[in-house]
């Protein structure tokens, strides 16, 4: 059962209590955009690189089926055990089984938004297995009993008193001290007893080489490799549409990931994993989870090029005033505000309309998904479907008759202006959102349409 | 060439002036241009908020109205972009923002303006992104900007540099209420930077964010005031 909560307005509307955080928040995330900008004004071939990019990736999602089962094909030869989860369920339970295989009941983890979208955590938690996240974000965020604000910056709506905190409470550092570098040596050393006690490793994959077989996994910390390499086991989740067909491909993919991520040339590790050491396992398991449904849906399909670089969440206005909770789904920001409703077009109804079209996050994104586009789309489904508020569907009505005829379109403004000029308490009141913290424009004497008659008309 | 001038709606009942000064502009650059009476709207409020389908009858009083000309001007970017992307007719061919008119159909080379102010630049999104009025600040590609060339033909005006060149002021049509904590914040933030670099005036080529940011203004008390392109290129 999914827990009952707010829709995103109301959500931002409680971040935005604290100004000030929510200055910090958008000013953070900004210097974020502002350090991409940098990175990829030096490289003249920028645009031509996310052309390529959103090809190769048009290329995959045409041919997809091909391309999974040379992937699988080909990881099976390098001796890696492959499975098939058509949702989240089936993805949970083949995780659980690998580990009662194995009679473990501990497994560290690196970041994999997928086993966010499928509520994994939560899921072995139930079946008395322990799950620790090494990425740093996702631990801090985990130790405060939170879900990741951000697919890349999974704590970047706390501030590092507030981690302090937590790392006192939960790891026994002294009172008070949020030293940025005490706090990561802290991390650092809590999390070494980790990798080397653990016997099961499960990473998320960021490409699929369709070719050999291989996956690459990229992080800054090098979580996922000191996990994988350790452990016994090594299990890589990841959804259908992180197939690429070549490794010569991630000459393009690699160089737009972590510019658009974070403004860095390449991620500190990018680590291909191929075939499982002498003695160990290797898992993958490739996940649908609604991804073929939304491949199905033609105004949607780019969705799935996207290769989570966080970089639409960075530069979207609304979601650094709003923050990444506000969008409760794994995935926030505008990209999450198109998939999200494919996962739950009831539930993530809310979302698309969390947006003013300004349309910044299709032009940073580096596989150029027209998420404006489709956010757009997404509301003329949504209202078609039936999940429009009754209040929205008989304003819109009476605006649509309004604006349809110009009699009543005339009489209507008369009328509006007349309001604002004569009893402005009718407007401007606590009933107004618009006036809350807005004035409304005075109205004038006369509308352009009424001047136009007096002064043009005559000649 | 007949021109017809489409003043969106809340252009019409609030801002007469921005409309006056367009009409006026075209007159001065010898322009044979008409206002057809019976215009309302470009359905784009219903549209944005999923309710296309109610603006076909809105759309075929569009295209009534100013089917006849050779082309159709709007002060404002945001309307004609939702003419261009949803009426899926051949208007939209030939429908110009009124900048985009100036600099590639009229090739205005100078105008007899006057503005000795400080300008902040406000670049409406649906202009910028939607119709590419100017560069976007997250492409790899060379400056432009079609507003920003005609205001420099402006005798004594100073535009005055912003931290952030084209963030959304966050109106965002239904947005503004429906998100309304989210919007305002945009909102004061954007008139903020406008505010600390020493502009007196902030203009742009939609009324719509203009007419946000100017609320957001008055609720401060402050004197700075906003304007559309229109009325600084029409000024004396």
């Amino acid at each position: 059962m999914k827990e009952i909560h707010a829709e995103h307005a109301e959500l931002a509307g409680e971040f935005n209590k604290d100004e000030d955080r929510v200055d910090w928040h958008d000013e953070t995330l900004w210097w974020i955009r502002a350090k991409r900008d940098k990175a990829v004004n030096q490289l003249p071939e920028w645009e031509r690189l996310r052309d390529a990019a959103s090809q190769i990736k048009d290329h995959v999602l045409g041919n997809l089926d091909t391309y999974l089962e040379q992937f699988e094909a080909n990881a099976l030869q390098n001796g890696v055990k492959v499975h098939w989860a058509a949702n989240a369920e089936e993805h949970n339970k083949i995780v659980y089984q690998i580990m009662l295989d194995q009679g473990v009941l501990r497994m560290v983890k690196s970041k994999s938004m997928l086993t966010e979208e499928c509520h994994l955590n939560e899921y072995l938690k139930e079946h008395g297995i322990e799950v620790i996240d090494s990425d740093l974000g996702e631990r801090i965020v985990q130790l405060a009993e939170e879900a990741p604000s951000h697919i890349v910056l999974p704590c970047i709506h706390k501030k590092k008193e507030e981690i302090g905190e937590l790392f006192h409470i939960h790891l026994g550092t002294e009172k008070g001290n949020s030293d940025p570098q005490f706090l990561t040596n802290t991390a650092r050393i809590h999390l070494r007893e980790i990798f080397l006690t653990r016997k099961v490793a499960l990473t998320g994959v960021n490409f699929a080489v369709a070719e050999t077989g291989e996956i690459v996994v990229c992080t800054n910390e090098g979580n996922a490799d000191m996990g994988a390499h350790l452990a016994n086991v090594h299990i890589a989740s990841m959804g259908i549409e992180k197939i690429i067909p070549k490794k010569e491909h991630l000459g393009v993919f690699l160089r737009l990931l972590t510019r658009s991520a974070t403004g860095q040339p390449i991620t500190t590790y990018s680590s291909h994993f191929k075939t499982p050491q002498n003695g160990r396992e290797m898992h993958i398991i490739i996940v649908d989870n609604g991804r073929t449904r939304q491949l199905g849906r033609p105004d949607f399909r780019n969705s799935l090029k996207c290769i989570r670089c966080g970089a639409c969440m960075n530069t979207c206005p609304v979601y650094r005033r709003s923050g990444g909770h506000s969008y409760h789904n794994a995935i926030a920001g505008p990209i999450g505000s198109i998939l999200a409703p494919n996962l739950d077009m009831k539930d993530y109804a809310d979302l698309p309309f969390a947006s003013t079209l300004c349309g910044s996050c299709s032009n940073v994104c580096p596989v150029k998904i027209d998420i404006h586009q489709q956010l757009y789309k997404w509301r003329q489904v949504i209202v078609k479907e039936g999940y429009a508020t009754k209040t929205k569907k008989v304003s819109m009505q009476v605006m649509s008759n309004t604006l349809s005829s110009p009699t009543a379109y005339h009489l209507a403004g008369k009328m509006g202006r007349f309001v604002i000029k004569y009893a402005p308490f009718a407007v401007n009141n606590r009933l107004n959102p618009w006036y809350k913290q807005r004035d409304l424009p005075s109205a004038p004497e006369q509308s352009f349409g009424e001047w136009y008659k007096e002064n043009r008309k005559k000649q | 060439m007949t021109v017809g001038l489409f003043v969106p709606c809340y252009v019409d009942q609030f801002y007469p002036g921005a409309a006056i000064a367009t009409l006026q502009l075209l007159e001065k650059l010898g322009v044979d241009v008409a206002y057809p009476a019976n215009q309302t709207c470009c359905g784009q409020p219903m549209a944005n908020s999923g309710f296309e389908h109610l603006t076909g009858d809105c759309n075929a009083l569009f295209i009534k109205n100013f089917a006849e000309f050779d082309y159709v001007v709007a002060p404002s970017g945001s309307c004609v972009l939702h003419i261009k992307e949803h009426l899926h007719h051949p208007i939209s061919e030939k429908i110009y923002e009124l900048s985009a008119f100036l600099t590639d159909i009229l090739n205005v080379k100078s105008l007899p303006a006057k503005f000795p102010h400080k300008v902040g630049m406000h670049q409406s999104c649906h202009g910028q992104r939607g119709l590419h009025l100017s560069q976007m600040s997250e492409l790899v590609a060379p400056q432009f900007s079609k507003p920003g060339s005609l205001l420099n033909m402006v005798e004594g005006i100073e535009i005055i540099p912003l931290d952030r060149i084209d963030e959304c002021c966050g109106f965002g049509g239904t947005f503004c209420v429906t998100e309304e904590a989210v919007s305002a914040k945009m909102g004061v933030d954007r008139v903020d930077d406008h505010l600390k670099h020493g502009a007196e005036y902030i203009t742009g080529v939609d009324m719509s964010c203009l007419m946000h940011m100017e609320g957001i203004l008055k609720r401060k008390g402050s004197k700075v005031k906003v304007i559309h392109l229109a009325e600084i290129l029409n000024g004396e």
